[in-house]
């Protein structure tokens, strides 16, 4: 469900700005990663912290709570990271995914202080493991966090905890006030209660607006009342949007999000991780009407299935449905939700409440362009249709053998990219001059990085690296001023 | 078995499976990625692999109030006992035992009056036992005692055996399996960073040195039993012995261990969240500490109190619990750690291919 945004209570009497105490050193606006790195770097310089999170304690953590891993730079093997990944491979994977939409020393900067974030996360109680099951390909860029992102997060809290800082949750930030690029204090509701906080300095990690759905009907139209949002229901964007409106500097595409493609039945909101559904390569993938739409076989699945969101977005009704027949059922990630099953394509079809001639048509001709040769699960295999529009260009088996499987997709909202342009010092700015002391980390900067596309862990590094530079350079600021 | 624990673990399970956030955690999380679903088998497997660290509970992105309401500790602590239940030779007795320790309690007193009865104690005075109660009429009473329970908990274990497609055993397996019991290696978060189990999401290594002491305190107890039984037939070295003997020490360094183990079990129990242990069995888990607990520090007290008017009473104590220890042994938590043993060895005979 989505979820209630507490409105200004108009009767209420507030300490206005520039007056009362000032209580804290340096609030920090979010609870996910790039909130909490903050926090604790802001601590551990002395600062008094005020964190405040706007869910409640068990959705704490923001779309952190569903990651599992952080992409990360290293010389030589590094516990458990293989091999090693130098900065220019690592800064040529964001070129290629971006397709050079980013900023070069933003980007380097986040690459090189990856590799201490490492050691540092460690002492913070972070745990990681061994590369998952079916994520082999990872085990050489991607430390993964024992117990996946919400172990991380607990782990963060939990030194918070130890280091003294004020952590509020069902903490709504309702006004951020900043004036000649000053930042004064925050109006927040906490758990129904109005008040307003002042602050030396302050760290804006509150995510972006995937959450809002209104939001994305202005970009996506109606199409997007039939996304489904990958992540936390909190990410409503009204901490970005109220400073964009007071002119804080923005970067990135103000339209665009992320988006996977993701199985139908998932819930509306929050679904995260189990609602993958990784048969597509070894399936074909018809519309509503029926018809293939795009080329299910174009690479291996862990580099096609972030376009597969926008592709399913963009059919009728944004639904796309993959067919498998007996052959390919066990070639993937088991699924959250069991598939459709029949035994014929248009009992099938019937299930689907899909138009069973049409069905059929499409699955006899992709049948009939298929081609002998050797099918390989794992690699490219070249195994592609003869003649067929779109062509399905490698694992092209024909869909012969019952039972047949079929799995409803949707687009599933991961993030957005419109956010705060900020220096290297992860610093907030108005009409290009920095804000004297408001700062900001993780996904409501990442825009500056990941101007496009995705790179698998990323999101969590920006959020780290970011995060601990705002915290560190907010304390920094606030014991100057105190 | 019935249906309702195993369907809401399959229900579980399924969701998990497609997420394997929590495979690094234990040996249940591994045993999940062989499977694209679960049939009884697979779910009872992981289910007795499973030591309720409740490290996946925490790390969980869908515990309640997320819609999927997973608690894979309760789900799969249900099917659990269920499963010792269900498996071992008078399941009503088992149900009634587990769920109510108050059992153990009233069988402790019934055999304290009876032992008196018959051992028709004189409130003497005197170091040795048996002149308290004869050495035959001990064996008389505790040879059936001992011998029944374990016929029937191995009766349970067969048929447990049978249900898990267990194959013949080889060395190899029971080392694998003995050197994962004997460290505790699925209480140790994976990496070494302890379990989840009284300091919620915080990790701890109490639990496992807890039950450490308990585990072994037991064995040297047993091995000191075992000791003397060969020294009284093998050598005709009758008790009592000195201090500075293999019983002696044996008992006694395992008693301390066992009462410390058992007192913080109980305390880590006192802190733990029931909702993620098993359903409407608590009573039981307590009932049983407390018989240990019982069993060791009255054993103790004994020792200490040897030479004094008070042994007697304590003899008597010392004497009723192990007996109520022993008859309900195949229906306590006892049980736990034959089929733990069982499901380790199973997992070194599935994890081989």
């Amino acid at each position: 469900m989505p979820i209630e945004i507490p409105k200004i209570d108009p009767n209420l009497e507030l300490i206005r700005p520039g007056e009362g105490s000032v209580i804290y050193d340096v609030i920090v606006v979010g609870g996910g990663n790039a909130a909490l790195c903050a926090a604790i770097r802001a601590a551990e310089s002395g600062a008094k912290v005020l964190l405040l999170e706007r869910a409640r304690r068990s959705y704490r953590g923001g779309n952190s709570r569903h990651t599992r891993n952080f992409r990360c730079m290293h010389q030589v093997p590094k516990g458990v990271l293989t091999n090693a990944y130098l900065e220019d491979e690592f800064f040529e994977d964001l070129l290629k995914v971006t397709k050079g939409n980013t900023d070069e020393s933003l980007a380097r900067l986040a690459i090189r202080s990856s590799e201490e974030c490492y050691d540092w996360m460690l002492s913070q109680g972070v745990y990681f493991q061994e590369s998952l099951s079916g994520t082999l390909s990872l085990s050489r860029t991607n430390a993964f966090f024992l117990g996946g992102g919400k172990a991380l997060v607990n782990a963060y809290y939990n030194r918070l905890d130890d280091l003294g800082v004020d952590v509020r949750y069902l903490a709504t930030v309702l006004d951020v006030v900043v004036q000649d690029r000053v930042f004064d204090g925050v109006l927040v509701d906490i758990k129904g209660e109005q008040s307003y906080i002042r602050a030396h300095a302050v760290v804006l990690a509150s995510g972006g607006f995937e959450s809002d759905k209104e939001w994305l009907t202005r970009a996506w139209g109606d199409a997007a009342k039939n996304f489904l949002i990958r992540g936390t229901p909190y990410n409503t964007g009204e901490v970005l949007k109220n400073l964009l409106d007071k002119g804080a500097d923005q970067v990135g595409d103000p339209t665009q999000c992320h988006a996977v493609a993701i199985d139908g039945r998932a819930p509306e909101y929050d679904g995260g991780i189990v609602t993958r559904v990784d048969c597509v390569p070894f399936s074909v993938v018809l519309n509503k009407n029926g018809e293939r739409f795009y080329d299910e076989g174009e690479d291996v699945w862990p580099k096609r299935y972030a376009i597969w969101g926008r592709l399913v977005a963009s059919q009728p009704d944004q639904v796309g449905y993959a067919i498998i027949d007996q052959k390919s059922h066990s070639l993937f990630m088991p699924t959250v939700f069991t598939a459709t099953k029949a035994d014929s394509i248009a009992e099938l079809a019937e299930q689907l409440g899909l138009p069973v001639k049409a069905v059929e048509k499409t699955i006899w001709e992709f049948n009939a362009a298929c081609q002998e040769g050797a099918f390989h699960p794992t690699e490219l295999d070249g195994l592609s249709t003869k003649e067929l529009e779109p062509a399905k260009t490698n694992w092209a088996r024909p869909i012969d053998t019952a039972p047949f499987y079929g799995y409803e997709l949707r687009p599933g909202v991961t993030f957005t990219y419109l956010g705060f342009k900020v220096d290297g010092d992860a610093r907030v700015s108005f009409s290009n001059e920095r804000a004297t002391n408001v700062w900001a980390a993780g996904e409501i900067m990442a825009g500056s990085i990941l101007g496009e596309g995705y790179l698998a862990g990323f999101g969590m590094t920006i959020g780290t690296v970011f995060g601990r530079i705002a915290g560190k350079e907010a304390a920094d600021y606030a014991s100057q001023s105190a | 078995m019935q249906a309702k624990a195993l369907e809401e673990a399959n229900r579980q399970l399924a969701i998990c499976n497609a997420c394997r956030y929590c495979e690094g955690f234990c040996a249940s999380f591994q045993a999940m990625t062989r499977y694209r679903s679960f049939d009884d088998q697979s779910i009872i497997h992981m289910a007795n692999l499973c030591h309720n660290c409740q490290a996946c509970y925490h790390s969980c992105q869908y515990t309640c109030p997320h819609e999927f309401d997973l608690n894979i500790p309760k789900a799969l602590a249900d099917v659990r006992v269920e499963s010792w239940e269900s498996h071992v030779p008078g399941t009503v007795i088992a149900e009634k035992v587990q769920s109510n320790g108050w059992i153990i309690a009233l069988l402790t007193v019934i055999a304290a009056i009876l032992f008196g009865l018959i051992g028709n104690i004189p409130w003497v005075s005197d170091a040795n036992f048996y002149s308290l109660i004869s050495h035959n009429s001990l064996v008389a009473v505790f040879t059936p005692l001992f011998i029944g329970p374990l016929l029937v908990l191995f009766m349970g274990l067969y048929r447990y055996w049978d249900t898990v497609g267990g194959e013949w055993i080889g060395w190899n397996d029971l080392s694998v399996a003995f050197k994962a019991a004997g460290t505790m290696k699925n209480l140790d978060g994976g990496m070494g960073q302890g379990c989840n189990y009284e300091k919620s999401d915080r990790y701890s290594q109490t639990r496992k040195w807890a039950h450490h002491a308990t585990m072994y305190g037991f064995l040297l107890c047993f091995a000191a039993t075992s000791v003397a039984t060969i020294m009284h037939y093998g050598f005709g070295l009758e008790a009592p012995y000195p201090f500075l003997s293999l019983p002696k020490l044996l008992g006694v360094s395992g008693g301390i261990l066992l009462t410390l183990g058992t007192t913080k079990l109980l305390y880590l129990k006192m802190k733990s969240d029931p909702k993620l242990g098993v359903s409407d069995r608590r009573s039981g888990e307590y009932g049983f500490i407390l018989i240990l607990w019982l069993v060791s520090t009255s054993g103790l007290l004994l020792y200490w109190l040897g030479g004094t008017a008070a042994a007697g009473a304590m003899l008597n104590i010392h004497l009723a619990s192990i007996a109520a220890f022993f008859v309900t042994l195949p229906y306590t938590k006892m049980a736990h750690g034959f089929f733990r043993l069982a499901a380790l060895i199973r997992e070194a005979q599935l994890s081989k291919a």
